[in-house]
């Protein structure tokens, strides 16, 4: 191609490429500009400082804000997997090919309310006169309604919900690309069903389960509205506490600090995690 | 691989999908009750909450707002996308992966950051809050999806096609318009479809950058402020109707650009 056509395709990916500088670089600099800023009672001191990371290092709420986010999140990515093998396992080796589709489809389908109403919809479920509650007094399972929403239990709960769903997706994908005849070879050498599992099925799949965990990680660690809603103010994970410092105190540069620890805790899964970050089958 | 019984995998697979259809029906069952409290026992059928849903303005107004910012997000990223998908398959510019990254990368980024980075940047411009800044927060999410999905569809066997146009005189947007996007049409809806129901879904850069007038996720959440209510069962029911309506459109494309791949 001669050069006039290569000027023509710049023309073409500018406008992306002007719109991704200006709606997503240029604010990226501002946040890490402004977490070197400081908040003074009402005003903002924008000589550049690193106290704001000081203060995350230091500060007892923020490091018990960061740790209640990774353990609920860690919980989500353990419950979800281990829910979402067997489910995505029966799907593609119990269920003739053609259902395969249709059990899938059902899968997802909450995923298509939308995100608030879905974490409402968990308050339907859990809330002291809700659907669990009413049944199981009702059956006499139990005296006393259970005090299950607004707890750490209904944030994972609902979390471990969503992401069942995608771990199911990319586990399965996973599953489906192991060779049809591995199995029946590895019978036939004599291993059992137990052995073909653990030494042919499960290491050929584990692509799914880290894809899986590593959006249920990036996409958890991130939610507001999920902690918000169905786990209320009882304890705080860090995007609340972010929230708080925009809505409540004004302190802009403390939440750009925050948001910034969390693009680097993302960052660093994501590099820890790269190596099986396909659902392609490597050659 | 038998790994299981067959009893246990059935008795297991009903138990999941309990766990994840649960909240859904509950959600649509309760929207139909008669009396406020969406909570067992089940007094409808009634369509009272959506009638009461209809005469509610600020719900009414917030919903066409939300039609509003997707149909404008979605038609922008899906327009951008395609621009740039077809620049960089077609005319190869040097460091076209650059591009592509960088095109890419709001995609690793999780909303609540764009949206916070946003909303300071509109604050250091001292643009006021509006449905126009959630628009281009919705554009800036939504352009990397468009694009990659464009892009997987613009395959070089097609290239003959728009040479041999050229050839016979046509000149670049005559291309385009009567070569490049009739072949790629399915993938251009399917991104549009896409990134309309991603806006239409989306909360928490609508929080940061809505005022007063909000898109239909941002006023559900104030409503639920008041606790379990019958009418948000019946709002929830509506958003959900409508994204699989979208979802289900986007999907019978998707099967016809498949066996469009096959077929050719």
């Amino acid at each position: 191609m001669n050069s006039h056509v290569r000027w023509r395709g710049w023309v073409l990916v500018g406008p992306a490429l002007l719109v991704t500088l200006g709606l997503f670089a240029a604010p990226m600099v501002l946040v890490i500009i402004t977490s070197l800023y400081r908040r003074e009672g009402a005003s903002i001191n924008r000589a550049l400082s690193l106290d704001n990371y000081v203060r995350i290092l230091t500060d007892a709420t923020i490091h018990q804000a960061l740790l209640n986010s990774l353990e609920v999140v860690a919980l989500t990515v353990a419950f979800s997997t281990l829910i979402a093998y067997p489910f995505a396992y029966i799907i593609a080796f119990r269920v003739a090919s053609k259902w395969q589709p249709l059990l899938l489809l059902l899968t997802v389908l909450p995923f298509w309310t939308s995100y608030v109403v879905r974490s409402y919809s968990w308050l339907l479920v859990l809330a002291k006169n809700g659907v669990i509650n009413q049944t199981l007094v009702e059956w006499g399972v139990l005296a006393e309604p259970l005090a299950m929403a607004n707890t750490r239990f209904a944030t994972v709960l609902a979390f471990t919900h969503f992401f069942v769903m995608v771990s199911t997706l990319t586990i399965y994908a996973s599953l489906r690309q192991i060779p049809t005849n591995l199995g029946p070879a590895a019978r036939d050498l004599g291993a059992s069903p137990l052995q073909v599992f653990l030494r042919v099925t499960l290491p050929l799949s584990i692509p799914g389960v880290v894809v899986g965990a590593f959006l249920t990680f990036v996409l958890a660690i991130g939610d507001y509205i999920t902690p918000q809603i169905v786990g209320g103010g009882n304890e705080l994970l860090l995007p609340q506490l972010l929230i708080l410092q925009v809505s409540r105190r004004g302190d802009f540069p403390l939440a750009a600090a925050m948001a910034l620890v969390l693009l680097v805790i993302v960052a660093l899964v994501y590099a820890a995690s790269s190596k099986n970050l396909t659902l392609e089958r490597r050659k | 691989m038998k790994v299981f019984n067959a009893g246990i995998a059935w008795a297991f697979g009903l138990v999941v999908y309990g766990f994840i259809l649960l909240p859904v029906i509950s959600l649509v069952v309760f929207s139909f009750q008669a009396t406020a409290l969406p909570v067992p026992p089940f007094t409808g059928p009634s369509l009272r909450w959506y009638e009461e849903l209809f005469a509610d303005s600020g719900m009414i107004e917030a919903l066409a707002n939300s039609l509003v910012v997707g149909t404008i997000s979605g038609v922008a990223s899906t327009g951008l996308g395609f621009l740039a998908a077809y620049g960089l398959a077609r005319h190869r510019p040097r460091g076209a992966k650059i591009v592509r990254a960088v095109i890419m990368t709001p995609l690793g980024v999780s909303y609540l950051v764009i949206g916070f980075g946003l909303s300071i940047t509109a604050n250091e411009l001292a643009l006021g809050k509006s449905l126009v800044l959630v628009t281009l927060g919705h554009i800036i999410i939504n352009l990397p999806l468009a694009f990659a999905i464009i892009l997987s569809q613009m395959r070089e066997e097609d290239e003959s096609l728009e040479r041999a146009a050229r050839d016979l005189g046509a000149g670049e947007l005559t291309v385009i318009a009567r070569i490049v996007i009739p072949v790629v049409l399915p993938g251009i809806l399917a991104a549009f479809l896409l990134s309309f129901t991603l806006s239409w879904d989306e909360f928490i850069i609508a929080f940061f950058l809505a005022d007063f007038d909000v898109t239909l996720p941002i006023e559900i959440w104030s409503q639920l402020r008041t606790g379990l209510d019958a009418k948000t069962n019946a709002a929830g029911t509506l958003v959900f109707a409508i994204s699989l309506v979208a979802l289900t459109l986007a999907y019978i494309l998707s099967r016809t650009t498949q066996r469009r791949s096959k077929g050719s």
